[in-house]
């Protein structure tokens, strides 16, 4: 039984490891999961380590313990419900379902279907109340077929299961912001520029040469001394990606390694101005930041680069004249002119790589080296700005 | 030094200790969970939502089972190894130079003298069993559970300067808490329990309130609590408010003389409740919560 809670919840995606799994066991022969109720809380604690996981657990402890629980409720309720089913309701056109079926090979039938109604909802949208072409009728069993046999009295783990309490908490995100904040680490440039410190081996060694009188050797620490710009189009077709953008912007911002952090906004591509914030039109002109930004700086670029061509390519693509004297260049002479000056640029592209034939996307990807944005990008971005751009 | 501390060297009537304070109110959940990571032997992981009382629990744990409290407050710039022992070599050197007035004699050659241990050192080496937090561990390096896997998952640790293995006579009660939604590696999170403290529902939010503030008027506590739970339901908020800054407000109100009726209408003192900037203008711009 056990080992089918373990392979229940492998197949939700839950890495269960051997460790977890032996204290689970090992907490099982202390008596720790004294009934259902206590080994769904239990197992909870041990096995899972994330909130957002807590609806797999949900899932796979349903999948594994639902018949169990209900196995004598079902019998007897059930028999007589579906014999008052199939007196009442013949069952409809194209079910499989013959008339002599006895009610117990029924109550399989109904079991099978309704687990197979939990397996299509795995994926992780709602479970729908009514089973489609169930020729059991529509009364008796709540979201996700479970509650079958609910009958007065507390609340069953499976029960509390079924709820599904947790599929709010559930991220089915495959970037997450720590393997952001691994990846970004590799972004560093190691030179001896922090405060003095003593240098205990040098100073050991100098002081035993000095006849034990003590010289102190200072040196400087090692400080990372990577110049990161992250340069983030915000908007429009960008919109469904805001919150991987975010993550991107939390993990590099957190990130205490980086001499200098800038964040930086554009809407579709940069038109001479750059925004710290563009809700608010806090804007910097791209010449001011020019004089401030050094071949070393490392650019990264987060957009999907897909516009109307004109919004690229058109001197007047930014829709108006922005009054800052560089309209006879287009967005993409911008961003070759930004190239030109920090060589070091990498674009990150949330969109797949499949939408990447569009017009305006080849032309950004012949300017900067494009990634998607996954951690396979991610790292081969960062290899890419290691390497110089 | 002594035997190492296996789990199972706990006797097991040790299970089922913990229980609700006077001051802090646990959940059937929690006090399972905090009982069940004390029988297995390994660190009790607690998450939540700033203010659902995750810091305090250590605290009630202490209390309920009268065991003395180590907490070691992690910073951003905490090393792990900080946790274990520091070697004052510094000290050493300048006392080797300038003589050392206290100990006289060869107190430099003593090694031992500059080595101090941390608070998880200091656990280890508790003469009774203690409860150990350790507090946002998320605050940290990213590295920094890994760096105490092995430590936390033996409760001993090495020193190479004195060749000496410290190993935990009693394993503490461990409890770390943790802020952060995803960041600790799969590593750390294997060797511990996890508990969630979701926020709490009215029922056990009055129960809290009652143990803090006992002296309140019902019909205030009633009212206020009503609107707290709204203002946590309006959309797009940044912060939403916990129980920390909800007794403040109840102090503040009752203090005010605020009348249950009026809170109903408007919000009195909303700047307890919502600090930040574009959350007041949220709500500035919504019919009923002004402040």
């Amino acid at each position: 039984m056990f080992d089918l809670l373990l392979l229940n919840l492998r197949a939700q995606g839950l890495k269960v490891g051997l460790s977890e799994w032996l204290a689970f066991l090992d907490g099982l022969r202390k008596g720790l999961a004294g009934d259902l109720d206590g080994l769904y809380r239990f197992g909870r604690a041990v096995l899972v380590h994330s909130e957002t996981q807590f609806d797999q657990w949900d899932l796979a402890f349903q999948a594994t313990f639902a018949g169990v629980q209900l196995e004598p409720e079902l019998s007897e309720k059930l028999k007589r419900w579906i014999e008052d089913a199939l007196r009442d309701a013949p069952p409809p056109e194209g079910e499989r379902v013959p008339v002599d079926m006895t009610p117990e090979e029924l109550r399989r039938e109904l079991m099978e279907r309704l687990a197979k109604q939990k397996e299509r909802h795995d994926g992780g949208s709602y479970w729908v109340g009514t089973g489609g072409t169930s020729p059991f009728g529509s009364g008796g069993r709540s979201e996700g077929g479970i509650r079958v046999g609910d009958s007065g009295g507390g609340r069953s783990a499976v029960q509390v299961a079924g709820e599904r309490r947790w599929a709010d908490y559930r991220v089915d995100q495959q970037l997450q912001t720590r393997d952001m904040q691994v990846a970004l680490r590799a972004l560093r440039n190691l030179a001896k520029e922090g405060p003095l410190a003593v240098h205990l081996d040098k100073t050991i060694e100098a002081t035993a040469r000095n006849a034990g009188d003590i010289d102190l050797v200072e040196e400087r620490e090692r400080r990372n001394r990577v110049h990161v710009v992250l340069l983030m189009d915000t908007g429009g077709s960008m919109a469904p990606h805001a919150r991987l953008v975010e993550q991107l912007f939390t993990a590099a911002s957190q990130n205490k390694g980086f001499k200098t952090f800038q964040a930086l906004q554009f809407h579709n591509a940069p038109y001479g101005w750059l925004y710290k914030d563009y809700a608010t039109w806090t804007r910097v002109a791209i010449s001011e930041l020019l004089k401030t930004w050094t071949p070393a700086h490392r650019l990264v670029w987060v957009g999907d680069a897909s516009m109307a061509p004109y919004e690229l390519f058109q001197p007047w693509g930014s829709g108006a004249w922005d009054g800052s004297g560089h309209s006879h260049m287009s967005g993409l002479d911008w961003m070759v002119a930004i190239r030109q000056h920090c060589p070091a640029s990498v674009w990150l592209n949330p969109d797949p790589e499949r939408y990447w034939r569009h017009p305006t996307v080849q032309a950004i990807g012949r300017v900067f080296p494009m990634f998607p944005l996954t951690l396979g990008g991610l790292n081969d971005a960062i290899k890419r700005l290691r390497a110089g751009g | 030094m002594t035997d190492p501390a296996a789990p199972s060297a706990e006797p097991v009537s040790a299970f089922d200790q913990f229980h609700s304070t006077k001051r802090y109110i646990a959940d059937d959940g929690l006090m399972a969970d905090v009982n069940c990571a004390i029988a297995l032997g390994r660190p009790l992981l607690v998450r939540g939502e700033p203010g659902t009382g995750k810091t305090m629990l250590a605290h009630a744990v202490a209390e309920a089972l009268g065991k003395p409290m180590l907490s070691w407050h992690v910073k951003s710039t905490t090393q792990a190894k900080e946790g274990l022992y520091t070697y004052d070599v510094v000290q050493r050197l300048n006392d080797s130079r300038f003589g050392d007035a206290t100990g006289g004699g060869n107190a430099v050659s003593d090694i031992r003298r500059y080595i101090r241990p941390g608070v998880l050192g200091q656990a280890f080496q508790a003469p009774r069993q203690v409860v150990l937090l350790i507090d946002e561990i998320d605050k940290a390096d990213i590295e920094f559970p890994n760096d105490l896997l092995r430590e936390l998952d033996e409760m001993a640790f090495h020193i190479p300067e004195l060749d000496e293995t410290v190993r935990a006579t009693h394993r503490p009660i461990t409890i770390i808490t943790s802020n952060a939604e995803k960041e600790l590696p799969d590593a750390f999170l294997r060797r511990c329990v996890f508990h969630f403290i979701a926020f709490p529902d009215r029922e056990r939010i009055g129960r809290i309130v009652r143990a803090h503030l006992p002296d309140l008027a019902p019909a205030l506590v009633e009212a206020a609590v009503g609107r707290f739970y709204d203002l946590r339901r309006v959309q797009g908020l940044r912060k939403k408010p916990s129980t920390s800054e909800l007794l403040d407000w109840l102090l503040v109100l009752a203090r005010a003389g605020v009348p249950p009726e009026e809170i109903a209408r408007r919000m009195p003192f909303l700047g307890v409740l919502v600090k930040q900037e574009q959350d007041l203008e949220l709500l500035a711009s919504k019919k009923g919560w002004e402040a």
